[in-house]
């Protein structure tokens, strides 16, 4: 048992390093320092993706005849530490992690042959269309109807939290095509172009002043059944998998320690008047570090268990659970160490882009939004109340 | 990078897991909490046989050469079949302190023993004054003509019932009474001048304070060359509260399995408590902590050799979060066993009093995390 990565993996480490160094524009690191939201806005994520892409590291998940670069699970370890720690921009995930994996498990050739270079190139942005307003936690109480007409499926029906749904060009959403005997049969993975006649989107303020997410209605919008992803009414199926990767299994460590740095460095400095002078601060710093030291060490558990082929079992959602409540420690923390800086309100975006000089340190202006945004970590992808009904049940058999 | 276990540790942690099961059952802790002596001779020398008595010890000195991951996998064992055998202050800190700090002539006399059996420790170190500061030390060791002469007193010996000989730490100090460095001195168990007043210790096994009153040793019976033992001292608690951590998540994990039994045999409303979401959600949390705990007793272990602000970052990290989980997972499992969890009826009040005991042992949870706000520079030692 060791904790250390070996020559190759070095060398590999290096090699990250160094194409990111020659990639990442000032641009981009400071855009991305300074966006509260979770993703950041496609301009700024696309061109990473696209410099990623270029080194054919686009999509490190995927199989290598679809572009993934056959990486091993200890090489994704490090090019995703290093992206944390270079601070890279947040690509929004619903391309290349999510849709791409049930298109890849469960498409066509010819949807594969389609839809994967597009994502792998940035050509195409996704949004996914899951949540309704009566269907939030009890997603597969969902209503919007899809109704066979000829070779289209008629769609009717709203989706809501959109993210990016003003941005993208497609969408992959479940839609009811039958009433089954569980309300989790009949629905259908469908993949819906954005520009179809009868679409209409409403944006959603969050609570930290920023528009990432949206309501979407569908009035009459006719979709080709080709855009149907594998059987119809398995969509329910198609979707759980793609929950999975949403719920954790990805690593979130070091991007937490990143944040955690950026909050313990504002705290060090003068604009916070040193705000880790306060014993309390300081203490709580440590048992947020600790908590991301133990949260590194079951990632690396699941790690380990992946690269020698074992099951790591069904700890998504206990890392699910554990990223978000730190998360939420480490923003609660920055609003904490800002202190009364902490009272401007800057309501105009992007913060990387103002027309005029902010009322408090440029470094300063995320802290809140990222705070109050926040919120939502122990809410979507399966709020904390459904994280723990999954682990009684998966875990601890009850 | 690797954290699966290699062959001959997944022998090692079945068979103590094995051991432990057989063993040490709830009969065997009730015989051993009546015994002065704390632990069974026979059981040892079982140890011994086993070959875990020599698991550290380098293989020069008559042991195998193992590291602080085989002391987890034991640990962790015996925290499930709450062992009081004095494991943890012969063979995890006793024989560390000597391999450490002594010569090699005292390391060969003395380490082979502890290997085969022969010789049990306990590190006199704790004062009151000091609470947790590994550095302060007010008893003394003076120069005398043909030796050294020891005043002071100590608390919380581990083990000390069942000590052929005594670690005693003291500050050393030269004839006009002007402290020096610190030294461990090693003193035959009935060495006159030595008062114990010994105790069961919460959560079983024994303990006690001693006092020492112008205690009389040898020249030689100082370990090592006249070194400060501070830095030594640091590494082996370090490593000892690895291994803790690790008995911890044993204790933890019984803790919770047994409580997930009960929460599904126990009905009431005519349902089991399990099918109640407050229960479930609680038992989540549990097993969440357990798993944290379970991370960072490994990380510490995987530290262990580290250099000191990184070995002393995860020890402390360590110590302070499982003692954090431990003492939530200790108090879940009595809550939902409901009133018979504060009986002496059931096992659980045995493994709650050893978890509590874990958090307080070398410092609690908030003097951990101050160590490792410190040792991170956020806040002055």
């Amino acid at each position: 048992m060791d904790l250390t990565f070996s020559a190759e993996e070095r060398a590999f480490e290096q090699e990250v390093r160094d194409y990111i160094t020659e990639s990442l524009t000032p641009e981009m690191k400071r855009a991305t320092a300074l966006t509260p939201s979770v993703f950041s806005d496609p301009d700024i994520g696309m061109a990473w993706q696209r410099a990623l892409h270029k080194k054919g590291w686009g999509a490190p998940g995927w199989p290598v005849e679809h572009g993934g670069p056959d990486w091993t699970p200890a090489q994704r370890w490090i090019f995703e530490a290093e992206c944390a720690r270079a601070g890279v921009p947040n690509v929004n995930v619903m391309g290349v992690k999510m849709v791409g994996p049930v298109i890849i498990g469960f498409g066509s050739p010819e949807q594969q042959n389609f839809y994967l270079p597009r994502i792998l190139s940035g050509e195409d942005y996704w949004c996914q269309g899951y949540s309704e307003p009566g269907s939030g936690s009890d997603l597969s109480s969902l209503k919007t109807r899809a109704v066979r007409d000829g070779d289209d499926y008629v769609i009717n029906g709203t989706k809501i939290w959109t993210t990016h749904a003003h941005h993208a060009n497609r969408m992959f959403a479940l839609v009811r095509t039958s009433d089954g005997e569980r309300q989790q049969d009949g629905i259908s993975f469908i993949l819906i172009d954005m520009k179809t006649p009868g679409i209409t989107t409403r944006p959603i303020l969050t609570i930290g002043g920023d528009h990432e997410v949206n309501q979407v209605f569908f009035d009459d919008v006719r979709v080709p059944v080709a855009n149907r992803v594998g059987e119809e009414g398995k969509g329910w199926t198609y979707g759980k998998y793609l929950l999975e990767f949403e719920r954790g299994s990805g690593i979130a460590s070091a991007k937490l320690r990143e944040a955690l740095k950026t909050i313990t460095d504002l705290a060090g400095s003068e604009v916070t008047g040193r705000a880790i002078e306060d014993p309390d601060i300081a203490i709580r710093m440590s048992e947020v570090e600790v908590d991301i030291d133990a949260l590194e060490m079951t990632e690396l558990r699941v790690l380990s268990a992946l690269q020698t082929g074992q099951n790591p079992g069904a700890v998504s959602s206990l890392i699910k659970l554990r990223v978000s409540e730190i998360r939420q420690a480490v923003t609660r923390l920055g609003v904490d160490v800002i202190g009364q800086d902490g009272l401007a309100v800057e309501p105009a975006r992007p913060f990387y882009r103002l027309n005029h000089e902010p009322a408090i340190p440029e470094e300063l202006l995320p802290v809140v939004p990222e705070y109050l945004n926040g919120r939502a970590y122990t809410i979507f992808g399966g709020s904390s109340e459904i994280q723990r009904d999954i682990i009684a049940k998966m875990v601890l058999g009850l | 990078m690797d954290l699966t276990l290699s062959d001959e540790q997944r022998l090692l942690r079945d068979s103590a897991d094995r051991f432990v099961a057989e063993t040490f059952n709830a009969d065997h802790r009730k015989k051993a909490a009546s015994d002065p002596l704390g632990y069974s001779p026979a059981i040892w020398k079982q140890f011994a046989e086993l070959g875990w008595l020599a698991l550290p010890i380098a293989e020069a000195h008559g042991g195998l050469g193992g590291g602080a991951i085989e002391i987890g996998l034991l640990m962790e064992a015996f925290g499930r079949g709450l062992v009081s055998e004095p494991f943890l202050s012969t063979v995890v800190i006793g024989a560390a302190l000597v391999a450490e700090c002594g010569t090699e002539a005292q390391q060969q006399a003395i380490l082979p023993r502890i290997a085969e059996g022969a010789l049990t420790l306990a590190f006199a170190h704790s004062e009151r004054a000091a609470r947790f500061d590994l550095g302060h030390v007010d008893t003394t060791a003076t120069k005398t003509a043909d030796g050294w002469r020891l005043n002071g007193s100590k608390i919380a010996v581990l083990d000390g019932a069942a000590a052929r000989q005594i670690i005693v730490s003291a500050r050393v100090t030269n004839a006009n009474g002007a402290s020096g460095k610190l030294g461990l001195f090693l003193a035959p168990k009935g060495t006159p001048g030595i008062t114990t007043r010994d105790y069961a210790r919460l959560g079983g096994g024994r303990g006690c304070n001693l006092d020492l009153k112008d205690v009389q040793l040898p020249a030689d019976a100082r370990l090592g060359d006249g070194q400060d033992a501070l830095a030594a001292i640091e590494i082996v608690i370090d490593r000892a509260m690895a291994a803790l951590g690790a008995e911890a998540v044993g204790i933890m994990q019984t803790l919770l399995d047994t409580t997930l039994e009960y929460t599904k045999i126990r009905k009431q409303f005519g349902r089991p408590l399990s099918a109640n979401q407050v229960i479930r959600h609680r038992l989540a949390d549990v097993a969440m902590q357990v798993d944290e705990a379970r991370s960072m007793a490994l990380r510490a272990a995987l530290m262990a050799n580290a250099e000191p602000v990184a070995r002393g970052r995860a020890a402390s990290g360590a110590k302070a979060k499982i003692g954090k989980c431990a003492r939530f997972v200790a108090e879940q499992a009595v809550q939902l066993h409901g009133a018979m969890g504060v009986t002496e009826e059931l096992d659980i009040g045995a493994y709650f009093k050893r978890l509590l005991a874990f958090d307080t042992l070398f410092g609690g949870s908030a003097h951990h995390y101050r160590r490792h706000a410190a040792l991170s520079g956020r806040v002055q030692a």
